[in-house]
């Protein structure tokens, strides 16, 4: 049992989300850096796609009530284990009692915390993560919170330390154009991989709301509604992209001029406010 | 159809019409009426995910498991079965025509309350796609007199059940949740229930009666 003395910013329970009910309305949700929970995952022997934490801004304190092995990934902090200073990207021991505190990331947005055995809160439609869009899975973490630890899984943890480069000051993210590039003059697509964007305080696991050059169209009227992916840029009428993450949703109305490449959604989504993001067109 | 590319793991396919995009949705996940089915070499393995909208299918793929470009030179010559389920009775859902909008809507159209709740019951309507929170559905077949805009202003909060209308659709919404359609009446069927298999009473294809009670 893991007590929340404080959830930090925001913290909530992540898994790979839940696929496949995206024509129910349902949102893929999950970690919005996934490849960063599925490392701190293998580093404690646990399947990929069991949950974690997710912190945004870090902040949080866990006092662990039974000894686990921990990992810490993504946005790098400073991880402090009964006072004592921990490895980021290794797996950790936490004696039974031991208060675990977590710092302010000064580089990404988004840190994850692996648990050997998982946290096992009850799943909802297949999935232990929080889906602030449609508000379903556990809430927020509050402080008092106590979170159940699954069965320790029989695979052991093999691997000291994994290397991994922290985010990037001045990110650029690969894009494709389309489905929806013929909305927009030849100059939109230009000025998209042309110039930086600012990524805004409006930004959540829902999108990123980038600030900067607008996008202009050259058709007007309104998109019939249609299936989004996460690593869409949307493009409302003000001609400020918004780029989806987890969270987005399932279907939208304003065209989409280019996707972010799956192998870039990491980084997308430990961009910070105030941080400025540049975008690169990728073949077809 | 024109399949157009959405990133690297995804296709959006241009329908046309919503019933294309249930007979493609059953041809990409083998949930048809017919278990023989007619996919070609059965399931299509590494799909994750197919979103019908107004007039397209978003397919979501596994890169690893499907090659989107593999996919998107095959899928205009997927034979389109019809979806398990199309021959049911439509899902029937008694509301009381008390709503809000109820005056407003007969205004806007120069009926009567009486007339507009006669309209919105006598139509058939299909679930043409889901989406706006989960287990809302787009239902088609609105007599086009009660076509109206949505509100100026959106409500802040839209009770469950609330039968409401806009545009060219009608939907009843599955939870409590802000909102800009002209609310009609309510129903006390429960449209959503995540401890139902499916959650959602409603799914792309269904087709829906509304019964004044």
């Amino acid at each position: 049992m893991i007590e929340v003395v404080r959830p930090g910013p925001l913290a909530t329970v992540q898994d790979l989300g839940r696929p496949g009910l995206a024509h129910l309305g349902v949102p893929g949700s999950g970690a919005a850096d996934r490849r960063s929970l599925a490392l701190a995952n293998r580093l404690v022997g646990n399947p990929e796609g069991a949950a974690g934490l997710e912190l945004t801004l870090g902040g949080a304190a866990l006092r662990f009530h039974r000894r686990a092995w921990i990992a810490v990934t993504g946005a790098p902090v400073p991880v402090l284990v009964g006072g004592r200073a921990a490895a980021a990207c290794a797996p950790c021991f936490v004696p039974e009692g031991t208060l675990v505190e977590f710092g302010t990331p000064d580089r990404g947005l988004r840190t994850y915390l692996a648990v050997r055995g998982g946290l096992d809160v009850p799943p909802v439609l297949g999935s232990r993560s929080t889906d602030l869009l449609s508000r379903l899975g556990p809430a927020p973490l509050a402080a008092g919170d106590h979170l159940p630890v699954g069965a320790t899984p029989a695979a052991v943890p093999d691997v000291d330390v994994a290397p991994v480069a922290p985010p990037a000051d001045a990110p650029v993210l690969r894009v494709m154009p389309g489905p929806r590039d013929d909305w927009f003059s030849p100059a939109a697509l230009a000025t998209l991989t042309a110039r930086p964007y600012e990524v805004t305080a409006q930004s959540n696991r829902v999108g990123v709301r980038l600030a900067g050059p607008a996008l202009e169209r050259v058709r007007s009227g309104e998109l019939a509604s249609e299936g989004m992916v996460t690593g869409a840029l949307q493009v409302p009428p003000d001609g400020l992209p918004i780029l989806f993450l987890a969270d987005h949703p399932t279907t939208g109305g304003y065209p989409v001029i280019a996707v972010v490449a799956a192998a870039d959604l990491p980084a997308a989504a430990q961009l910070r406010p105030g941080q400025q993001v540049r975008f690169r067109l990728r073949g077809r | 159809m024109r399949v157009r590319r959405a990133g690297d793991a995804a296709l959006l396919v241009e329908t046309g019409d919503p019933a294309t995009a249930h007979r493609l949705r059953a041809a990409l996940l083998a949930d048809t009426a017919d278990p023989s089915g007619g996919v070609i070499d059965g399931v299509i393995d590494g799909v994750i995910d197919v979103v019908p909208g107004e007039r397209t299918v978003l397919v979501t793929v596994d890169p690893a498991r499907c090659d989107p470009a593999w996919l998107a030179a095959r899928i205009a010559d997927l034979p389109l079965p019809e979806p398990a389920g199309a021959g049911d009775a439509p899902v029937e859902l008694p509301v009381t025509y008390d709503g809000a909008d109820l005056a407003e809507v007969a205004e806007l159209t120069g009926l009567s309350p009486a007339e507009v709740v006669e309209r919105h019951a006598a139509a058939s309507y299909v679930v043409a796609y889901l989406g706006f929170s989960p287990g809302f559905g787009y239902l088609t077949g609105l007599d086009p007199r009660l076509h109206v805009p949505r509100r100026a202003t959106p409500r802040t909060t839209v009770p469950a059940g609330s039968v409401a209308i806009a545009g060219p659709y009608s939907a009843v919404y599955p939870a409590g949740s802000p909102g800009g359609w002209r609310l009609l009446g309510r129903t006390r069927v429960a449209l959503w229930d995540i401890d139902r298999d499916p959650p959602s009473l409603l799914q792309p294809g269904t087709r829906v009666r509304f019964r004044p009670s």
